[in-house]
């Protein structure tokens, strides 16, 4: 699986929605299931998948799937 | 009447007109968005809203952290209104159904979920609230009853919990005493309002006569964050779940030069994380409270004093200021000598007046006369330190949620052609089913029916619930 195959896929499991719904638009204003619960268990599942410590003023602004790519990619994870 | 700390207060809590005289121009609330209400304007905009409403009418209140619910909640216990407090985003059809078991003749929502009541009249407006009047007859309410909580909090269920003037402000009296609160505080809201636990802190809180900051936003948020250092948050209260997400955040880290006391109820937390906040909090002039309680109280029966809480990580402490704590072994009887399992029973002024399932029932006296069950199993040390060891009921709290298991199977029986079971602990909902054909709908039907996460839910398929004659499950 490829980094970014990897990067769906937690979202994917964590909001029980399909690929194509993912992109600009996911983002907490727009997903009503998008709660610190929800938020706090991407952010972990990112640290697992990706072997990468979160530095946490990045953790709250982890507020969409893009801010989540940018995120990474300050950690060295190219996507 | 007696005078504590210049802030006079009355048989009435929350008679915010007694804390105005003594400091009306001292600021009540401040919004995130920069907003504040003095304690005078609470009682102007209280006399507002009691033109709208009679006093004695039932008013549901769907509930955020923002000046509309806060003032509207305080409207009514002044105007001796009983409101029930609830989660603003309620399921409409949960909604439809409290309204037709409890006929409120009121209800005091956000403007943007108005639109839930198409058939009734919006005849008040303030703050981002409207009042919407609903045509239902108002009845009779017992002259005692202040307020009315939720137990589940998540399923919807009608159960509710009766709580006099005299709970509520006991409950928050003790509270002030035991965490020294005086009207220099400022605490943030890290937790609902409709939730006993977050409204005990804006209870003890307004009773002093201090400032709360009130949020929507998380401890997962940077904003939160930000409010907090730019008003000097002083205090700062959580579930469990709170103080694990705290930890994965880095918060001990975190430069927090205000916030001086930190309170944890609404479960358990592991005695290792106890132990870690607990620690560090003394060692930079802070002070961690384990507390305990439960709906059926007002909110608070204990305290474990943050001087002694090193030594006994994982301990629930003492009864609150005018509580008092016994253990029953299984024959009822006392248990008084240390290191013996027994049920956990509560006696003080805010124990409840007891539930309520049904309109009718809010006419009902005090069914409970101050002494409460609490289901809990404890000990006790030789220092008189209480221990929760296990319980009696069959319920789970994950994230400060009370999930009831029996309530969860029948809501599973209703839905599915199935039998179930469920068990778990504080962190996962276990549910068995036997049709393992409907096994995959479960998990999403919970969370939407529950509003518990679907990755906090495990399910297997058994192939058979065993129960005795009587339909009970036996050892599973």
């Amino acid at each position: 699986m490829t980094n970014l195959e990897k990067y769906n896929q937690i979202f994917i499991d964590i909001f029980d929605v399909k690929e194509e719904e993912l992109g600009d638009n996911f983002t907490k204003a727009e997903v009503e299931d998008w709660d610190s619960v929800r938020q706090m268990n991407i952010l972990s599942q990112f640290e697992e998948t990706f072997d990468v410590i979160l530095d946490p003023e990045d953790m709250m602004t982890f507020k969409s799937y893009n801010a989540g790519k940018k995120i990474l990619a300050k950690n060295n994870i190219a996507l | 009447m007696t005078e504590i700390g210049g802030i006079i207060k009355g048989e009435n809590m929350l008679d915010i007109r007694k804390t105005c005289s003594a400091c009306g121009n001292r600021i009540a609330l401040l919004s995130d968005s920069g907003e504040a209400k003095t304690y005078e304007e609470l009682v102007t905009f209280a006399d507002g809203f009691a033109a709208a409403v009679p006093s004695h009418s039932l008013v549901f209140i769907l509930a955020e952290n923002s000046f509309g619910a806060v003032m509207g909640y305080v409207a009514c216990l002044l105007h001796e209104c009983v409101p029930l407090l609830l989660n603003s985003a309620t399921e409409a059809s949960q909604l439809r159904h409290l309204c037709e078991v409890y006929t409120p003749s009121y209800i005091w929502l956000p403007d943007v979920n108005s639109s839930i009541g198409d058939s009734y009249t919006a005849i008040f407006k303030a703050s981002g609230y409207t009042l919407l009047q609903t045509g239902y007859k108002p009845f009779d309410l017992h002259s005692d009853l202040a307020l009315l909580l939720s137990t589940s909090g998540s399923t919807g269920s009608p159960k509710l919990v009766r709580l006099s003037r005299q709970n509520v402000h006991s409950n928050a009296e003790s509270i002030a005493q035991y965490l020294q609160i005086t009207a220099e505080e400022r605490p943030i809201t890290s937790l609902p309002l409709y939730y006993s636990f977050g409204l005990s802190v804006i209870n003890s809180h307004l009773l002093r006569g201090a400032t709360i900051l009130l949020t929507k936003y998380s401890v997962s948020d940077s904003e939160f964050w930000q409010f907090a250092r730019e008003q000097h948050a002083t205090s700062l209260s959580g579930v469990p779940y709170t103080w694990q997400m705290l930890k994965q955040l880095r918060f001990m880290r975190m430069q927090t030069p205000d916030l001086r006391t930190l309170t944890q109820a609404g479960g358990k937390l592991s005695p290792e994380l106890a132990k870690e906040y607990i620690d560090w909090a003394a060692a930079n002039g802070k002070r961690f409270y384990v507390m305990y309680g439960q709906t059926e109280a007002t909110a608070r029966m204990s305290y474990l004093p943050w001087d002694v809480a090193a030594e006994k990580p994982g301990s629930i402490g003492v009864a609150i200021p005018n509580g008092r704590f016994e253990l029953r072994d299984m024959d009822g009887i006392a248990i008084s000598e240390p290191d013996k399992q027994g049920e956990l029973v509560y006696y003080g002024p805010n124990v409840s007046m007891g539930y309520a399932q049904k309109s009718e029932d809010l006419l009902l006296g005090d069914c409970n006369n101050g002494c409460l069950h609490t289901g809990d199993i404890a000990m006790l040390d030789s220092d008189g330190d209480y221990y929760i060891v296990g319980r009696m009921k069959r319920f789970l709290k994950i994230f400060g949620l009370r999930i009831g298991l029996d309530e969860v199977e029948r809501l599973i029986l209703s839905h599915f052609d199935t039998d179930c079971y469920c068990c778990g602990t504080d962190e996962k909902l276990h549910v068995k089913v036997t049709n393992p054909d409907v096994a995959g709908q479960i998990p999403l039907f919970l969370e939407q029916q529950i509003h518990l996460f679907r990755q906090y839910i495990q399910i297997s398929v058994v192939e058979k619930i065993l129960r005795n004659e009587v339909g009970k499950v036996i050892a599973q």
